[in-house]
């Protein structure tokens, strides 16, 4: 069908467009998707500009039209037509076929995103004032993530860092092609755990669990926010999703599990396993 | 009969005809016209101070890093403009157009009940001492969004509970405007004005009312909820007493969206006065207009879900609430439509109203499709809460309702003031608010697209040249508005003589009286044909 080919050729502009931008300070784009679900919100987006683009040319070109042609000054007599039912008809119709049209892809995207069944991997996010604490059910592995840019360049008594308020102590990580879901809570006000390429935005409400899914495509590094104001350091809680390998994940996992593992001789435990020990609701000191 | 109950009043309103002065005449004033004229002040004077808080914050927000907000003080800027701008500006506007316009339009001597409309208008200082004066409170001005979800909200100070008692009292004057402009309409229209000859902006004041009548109370009783679970130690939004914070925001938006066609509907009923106007020409579609009106203040009953597409609501609870918010597009589209359908062969000329009412539709549309794209839940998803939101409702409520009232105040300033405002300045005043509003939020698109979330005091860097922009333009935006308060005070004191008929191509009953309008009008009611 000739809009789907319009539509994939326009995204693929799209794409390229985005990618050489990715690191420009004018973003102006949805960021590159992580995801499938993600890849079908951009082509949805797309398609959506598009038809809003058409329409506002159309409608607008006739009211450009009028504005330039029927103005007084070029001596333009005015018509007294008031209405006319079969354009006030086809006026409310053709949107309404126009909306069922964007309807269907949005109605497949949202039962698809609201599927978070037989995942692979469960971790539970839990948002605190102002850190996420994430919690490997299967494995038992727990750790505070906050955020790691110094107070120094928030105040700007240093030069700020290249992921300024976008890196944290500890990342959640996660292996790439697995189903995660993310079951969300918190353990005071609503928060909301936010990753825009990875297609999840959800509150996470104390005393609720609510869950969340994403399938990551390639390793990297997915960098998000807490997107519901939670108090005063609302925006110091970002959220970084590390996605490795399988391989490289069993690797951390293992790590992780082990250092869990009451050893008398402490080893240099890695910093993540140090920061798995205490009680999570305990941690609210100030950063 | 009406004619000799004129008559019998006749030597009882003369001495009436020149309003008292001092102040006293203004704090016990039942005429609509002085009513209508404090709300419009009083509405003015909360723009600006709400507009200053606005340059608080793309003052903190024109470079990363914290400059001049701490985040607690940048988080009561954002939660105090937005209440002052909604409960003091642009809804006591639209009243106080109400009240001069609405009698005037349907030939009424006053509004229904004259005494409960000035109580309604002196509810208001108060409301606005109590939203500003929370700033000098321990802990600060509420600093939990104006939306005010719990538990956030229950952690503030008293403040809080200033802003709560703030709300109800905002909520108690509109309810009793609502009643007095419903009644009004009913009862007081000349007999010979039905309801389907009665202008626009009266028609969708009427819906606008009933639509407020139905949701005040809900509101009212949502931030009730909120002020006994701070102190009577109920549980309705605490978890661990078996109440749910999620009901909070359903509560919240079943109010919170009928609120945005509050703050549109009317602003659709000044802009469906001016283009006829302007164009020479009847308005296109009378009633499909009347009707689409209507069909958008049901919608606006269930839709409220679509404010919260990441609480997490099942898949069936998603889908109701994209398909019935897509649904609102087909009314609105028809209401752009039949605008430039009237504009269509028409005989146009562009004074400033005119300006402000093509200005209205060109931009309200762009809110309208950014609406559109956050109709869609899946893109809702990565685009809730970003600033994709902020710049699709500073597109409806600035450049749709606040350029209405704009628009509205040089149209009918001739008629209130009897003098023609200066029409260059006007111009510069549009071309100015224009250029300089898209110039701050347009930007904010790809702030959100890129995924800037709102409500942040800091951003990361790659966020920071669209907001300097976006700063750039608050302020040229702010500042600009200064020649809007120049050219209004500058027409009521003096200007070219307006005519009963200021605009050539007017229509209405309220062009048949002199300009300015006198103390009183319609003492005989007038004959529509």
């Amino acid at each position: 069908m000739g809009l789907h080919n319009i539509k994939s050729t326009l995204a693929g502009i799209a794409f390229a467009v985005a990618s050489m931008a990715s690191h420009a300070a004018y973003d102006y784009d949805l960021p590159v998707p992580g995801t499938q679900l993600t890849r079908d919100i951009y082509g949805l987006h797309v398609l959506i500009m598009w038809v809003c683009v058409v329409i506002f040319v159309v409608v607008f070109g006739f009211m450009l039209v009028s504005i330039f042609k029927h103005r007084k000054s070029v001596g333009h007599k005015a018509a007294h037509f008031h209405e006319n039912t079969t354009v006030e008809i086809l006026w409310t119709i053709i949107p309404f076929l126009i909306l069922a049209g964007i309807a269907y892809p949005a109605t497949k995207s949202v039962l698809s995103m609201k599927n978070t069944t037989s995942p692979d991997i469960t971790i539970k996010a839990t948002g605190y004032q102002w850190r996420w604490e994430y919690d490997y059910l299967a494995d038992g592995v727990k750790f505070i993530s906050a955020l790691a840019t110094p107070y120094e360049q928030v105040m700007s008594q240093a030069e700020k860092g290249e992921h300024y308020l976008q890196e944290v102590t500890n990342p959640m990580v996660v292996p790439v092609g697995k189903k995660i879901r993310v079951v969300i809570t918190s353990g005071d006000v609503i928060h909301g755990f936010y990753v825009p390429q990875l297609g999840v935005n959800q509150y996470g409400i104390p005393g609720f669990i609510k869950d969340a899914w994403f399938n990551i495509d390639q390793p990297g590094t997915y960098r998000g926010y807490c997107s519901q104001i939670c108090g005063k350091e609302h925006a110091y809680m970002p959220i970084v999703v590390e996605a490795k390998s399988e391989a490289d994940y069993a690797e951390w996992i293992q790590k992780q599990k082990a250092a869990l593992e009451p050893a008398p001789a402490a080893a240099p435990a890695p910093a993540p396993a140090a920061e798995a020990k205490p009680a999570a609701p305990a941690a609210e000191t100030k950063q | 009969m009406a004619t000799s109950h004129a008559h019998d009043q006749d030597h009882d309103d003369h001495h009436h005809d020149h309003p008292p002065s001092g102040l006293m005449r203004w704090v016990k004033t039942t005429n609509h016209k002085d009513i209508g004229t404090l709300y419009l002040w009083f509405a003015f004077m909360m723009f600006f101070a709400g507009g200053l808080l606005a340059m608080g914050i793309r003052a903190e927000l024109m470079k990363p890093g914290i400059q001049f907000l701490e985040p607690e003080m940048f988080n009561s800027f954002s939660t105090i403009h937005a209440l002052v701008m909604i409960f003091g500006a642009i809804m006591p506007a639209f009243v106080g157009f109400a009240n001069w316009q609405v009698p005037l339009m349907i030939g009424a001597p006053d509004m229904a009940f004259a005494r409960m409309n000035n109580w309604s208008f002196w509810l208001l200082p108060p409301a606005a001492i109590l939203l500003f004066g929370s700033f000098f409170v321990p802990g600060g001005a509420a600093s939990s969004g104006w939306t005010l979800y719990p538990p956030l909200v229950i952690q503030g100070g008293m403040a809080v509970d200033m802003t709560i008692l703030a709300i109800h009292i905002m909520g108690a004057s509109s309810i009793m405007g609502s009643i007095n402009i419903i009644t009004t309409i009913l009862n007081m229209r000349t007999p010979s004005m039905t309801l389907m000859k009665m202008p626009m902006f009266v028609w969708t004041w009427l819906i606008t009312a009933y639509l407020l009548i139905a949701v005040m109370p809900v509101l009212a009783g949502a931030v009730t909820m909120l002020l006994t679970d701070r102190h009577f130690g109920t549980h309705f939004f605490n978890a661990a007493g078996g109440g749910d914070p999620t009901m909070f925001l359903h509560i919240f938006w079943f109010f919170g969206h009928p609120e945005v066609y509050i703050m549109i509907l009317p602003a659709f009923g000044i802009v469906s006065q001016i283009i006829p106007t302007f164009a020479r020409k009847p308005l296109f579609g009378y009633a499909s207009m009347v009707y689409a009106t209507a069909s958008i203040a049901i919608l606006s009953f269930i839709v409220w879900g679509h404010h919260m597409f990441t609480v997490g609501m099942p898949a069936a609870g998603n889908l109701f609430f994209m398909y019935a918010t897509m649904l609102i597009a087909v009314p609105t589209g028809v209401k752009v439509f039949n605008w430039i359908a009237t504009m269509w062969k028409g005989s146009m000329t562009f004074e400033t109203p005119m300006l402000f009412a093509v200005g209205f539709v060109f931009l309200f549309t762009i809110g309208g499709f950014s609406g559109l794209v956050l109709a869609i839940t899946p893109v809702d998803i990565v685009l809730h809460n970003t600033y994709y939101v902020v710049a699709h409702f500073h597109y409806v409520l600035f450049s749709g309702a606040a350029m209405a009232i704009m628009g509205g105040v040089y149209y009918w300033l001739p008629k209130w003031t009897g003098h023609m405002y200066d029409e260059t300045l006007g111009k510069w005043h549009f071309w100015l608010t224009s250029i300089f509003f898209n110039v701050c939020f347009f930007p904010q698109h790809f702030l959100g697209l890129a995924g800037m979330p709102r409500r942040y005091a800091d951003y990361a860097l790659q966020f920071s040249d669209w907001n300097w922009w976006s700063s750039m333009g608050a302020f040229g935006l702010g500042l600009s508005q200064l020649l809007f308060l120049y050219v209004v005070l500058k027409c009521v004191r003096g200007g070219k003589k307006a005519e009963a008929r200021s605009w050539e191509g007017a229509e209405g009953l309220e062009w048949t009286i002199p300009s300015p309008a006198p103390y009183h009008t319609f003492e005989t009611p007038p004959l529509v044909k």
